[in-house]
């Protein structure tokens, strides 16, 4: 292939990493939400789409995409809370598939009446200000918006990972994970846990698709397709493990990326393909416990 | 959109006291009949678009303006009485479920005229089954092989410009002014195909340098991994040859890389509806082609008169450019059944090929061979300043003036000429 140089391979895998980034935000909630409540989330996507429309409207009404970066996340983590409460919380207990076609419906009832609320044509949205333009990176021009998403996902990140580490809080999540019901013997209320784990889950979702806004603009459907992505991430990094959501989803899109650059007919198979050498050499992906789903 | 509203059982239960009436009225006397007929039966014309799906926004616009064209030719006494009505339905953008509603249309409403479909693959399937039925079709989206012999018949009319009309024109207005050396961000699919042929042959003439035609998936949301290549290929020009969202979002995306700062934009159709979902931003400076823009109303007189009647009709927007084509494909059918002083399939198709006409966007003719609109081509350029209000959002830049000599040749589709 012709004009392929370092400096070009160097941007293509930086690419890959932004687009890594969003991979893993929504990956994380999505695990997160398994690995606790073993709940397959299928209105992730939905509440993905949820956080750029909050954003908008928060826009709309006079807000700063600064103020949008916490505000949405505590709106439709809230919106989440609400949902684990009175919608998710009836079924545990009843198998899998309960809640997956719960939230699978849900997530059609949401588009729908994001649709009614806001129209179907879509909003657009502009990069911040502060953050316009691309930026000479060493090997060449790179949007300064996206170095932006990689930072807000590394905070977000570091932010997670201190909260379950440090807090004892976040040792009560950790302990819930491996064995509910000890931790329930020990006195401590799981139910509430769940509520808090799912908000913190669609909090990120939320965060994840305002980030996403500036990149692509915001349709009701925009969580649909990266919804798949997700799973993707999810699987090859072990359902219900943090640090395999990270890696996996910046391997996803890094693969993207460079499958893009030499075999672009093959980028939207190839994080399949990746999907399906990693189950079949570990089943449980990455870093997945055995038996989770069973 | 009351049209699309209406449920089918309005229209069996009408039929069906039509038929128990004449019924009635027959063994009466056969000639009251007649004046009945004359005056009862209305002129339908069925309007199959994709209400739902990505390009639902364009679809109800294209209802909007055909409703324009509906309410003018029924204000003027219809013809010689016999008003017009829209059968508005819902294709999917599904060339399967297009050819069924179409069939529908056909069989059981008894439409005179079709007009509509908003995709080239949608618009084949519907002139198949109009071409089978002897029925007119009137197609209004953009297409290349529906010009062509093995898919046209004398019942087959395209109101719309095709690809290689538009992006010849974008071509001959862009290849000179911003350099040779071109690249190609194509969605993988028969649009996107077209419109890279219709700027090759364009590039011919000027001797213009392919560097790549690099291709995407239909309905792709991050073209990112795509845009180092092309910026390290240094090209003067960037054909970026998709439609809808995926125009705003690889736009966008390549403001954003900086594309911009040293590689013109152009794109064959820039959308209005595009620009206004994705923003100034994304969209400023790039230049595009278009079968419409309502600020040619300084230019027209027509083009006045339509926006006007659409103001009036629907809250005071503007038509968009594929809104603007609904009315054409109505008007002109409409216009043509009126100086045919029939609704009858042959003396409809001589008077559209004998019709020159000005209604919305200047002179206008169908050529003989293939039906093929012959009409002006707009160049625009979007704009960030200088807004008088908020449609105002391009600039004319140019105008190719309607030339046969700009459409392939009726020897090159497989017409007698």
């Amino acid at each position: 292939m012709a004009g392929l140089t370092l400096d070009l391979i160097g941007l293509q895998l930086f690419t890959g990493l932004a687009l890594g980034a969003v991979y893993v935000l929504l990956a994380i909630g999505l695990s997160l939400i398994f690995g606790m409540l073993t709940v397959v989330n299928f209105a992730h996507g939905a509440f993905y789409m949820l956080g750029a429309y909050v954003g908008v409207y928060l826009l709309a009404l006079g807000g700063n995409f600064w103020l949008c970066l916490v505000a949405v996340p505590i709106i439709v983590g809230t919106i989440g809370l609400v949902v684990e409460r009175f919608l998710i919380r009836p079924l545990y207990g009843r198998g899998i598939d309960y809640p997956l076609l719960l939230t699978f419906g849900l997530s059609y009832v949401i588009v729908e009446l994001v649709r009614i609320a806001f129209g179907k044509a879509g909003y657009p949205f502009d990069t911040p200000e502060l953050l316009q333009g691309a930026v000479d990176i060493g090997i060449g021009y790179f949007p300064l918006y996206r170095l932006f998403v990689i930072a807000a996902a590394g905070v977000v990140l570091l932010g997670l990972w201190l909260f379950l580490e440090r807090t004892s809080f976040g040792l009560i999540i950790r302990a819930g994970a491996r064995d509910p019901q000890i931790v329930r013997v020990l006195g401590v209320d799981v139910a509430r846990v769940w509520l808090v784990v799912f908000g913190i889950g669609t909090g990120i979702a939320a965060l994840a698709g305002l980030l996403a806004a500036p990149l692509q603009g915001v349709i009701p459907e925009m969580g649909g397709p990266i919804l798949v992505e997700a799973f993707v991430v999810t699987v090859v990094g072990g359902m219900g493990s943090l640090l395999g959501a990270v890696l996996a989803g910046l391997l996803v899109g890094v693969v993207v990326s460079l499958s893009s650059l030499f075999v672009p007919e093959m980028a939207k198979v190839s994080i399949f393909a990746l999907m399906a050498i990693v189950l079949l050499i570990r089943p449980q992906g990455f870093f997945g416990r055995a038996g989770l789903m069973s | 959109m009351t049209s699309s509203g209406k449920k089918p059982t309005d229209i069996s239960r009408r039929s069906l006291l039509g038929t128990a009436g004449a019924g009635a009225l027959l063994a009466v006397s056969p000639f009251s009949i007649n004046i009945l007929r004359a005056q009862e039966q209305t002129i339908k014309i069925g309007f199959p678009v994709p209400l739902t799906g990505p390009y639902g926004t364009e679809a109800q616009d294209q209802v909007r303006a055909a409703e324009v064209a509906i309410a003018e030719f029924n204000e003027a006494g219809g013809l010689n009485g016999r008003k017009a009505e829209l059968l508005v339905r819902d294709d999917k953008l599904n060339p399967g479920e297009a050819a069924t509603r179409a069939l529908e249309l056909i069989e059981k409403d008894k439409v005179n005229f079709i007009v509509g479909s908003l995709s080239a693959a949608v618009q084949l399937a519907v002139n198949n089954v109009t071409k089978e039925r002897g029925v007119i079709f009137n197609s209004i989206s953009q297409s290349d092989a529906i010009n062509e012999i093995a898919d046209f018949s004398k019942f087959t009319f395209h109101e719309a410009l095709n690809p290689h009309m538009t992006a010849g024109a974008v071509g001959r207005y862009a290849f000179p002014k911003f350099g040779k050396k071109v690249a190609f961000l194509t969605a993988d699919y028969a649009y996107g195909h077209e419109m890279v042929r219709g700027f090759r042959e364009a590039g011919k003439a000027v001797g213009i340098e392919e560097l790549a035609d690099i291709r995407h998936p239909i309905g792709a949301t991050d073209f990112s991994t795509l845009l180092p290549r092309i910026q390290a290929l240094k090209p003067d020009i960037l054909c970026i040859c998709n439609f809808g969202r995926d125009q705003q979002i690889a736009l966008k995306q390549a403001t954003d890389f900086g594309l911009k700062r040293n590689i013109k934009l152009i794109t064959p159709i820039l959308l209005y509806t595009g620009r206004l979902a994705a923003g100034a931003q994304a969209f400023n400076g790039v230049i595009g082609g278009t079968s419409y823009y309502w600020g040619i109303e300084d230019q027209f007189a027509s083009a006045k008169a339509f926006n006007d009647r659409f103001r009036k009709m629907h809250d005071g927007k503007v038509p968009s450019d594929y809104g603007a084509l609904g009315y054409g494909g109505v008007k002109t059918l409409l216009m043509a059944a009126k100086e045919a002083g029939s609704v009858e399939s042959e003396m409809v198709i001589a008077a559209m090929e004998a019709l020159k006409y000005d209604y919305y966007k200047g002179p206008q003719y169908f050529r003989k061979c293939d039906h093929q609109s012959v009409q002006s081509v707009f160049i625009i350029e979007s704009k960030t300043q200088n807004q008088r209000n908020e449609a105002d959002v391009f600039d004319v830049v140019a105008t190719e003036q309607p030339n046969e000599a700009n459409l392939r040749s009726c020897e090159s589709l497989g017409h007698k000429a």
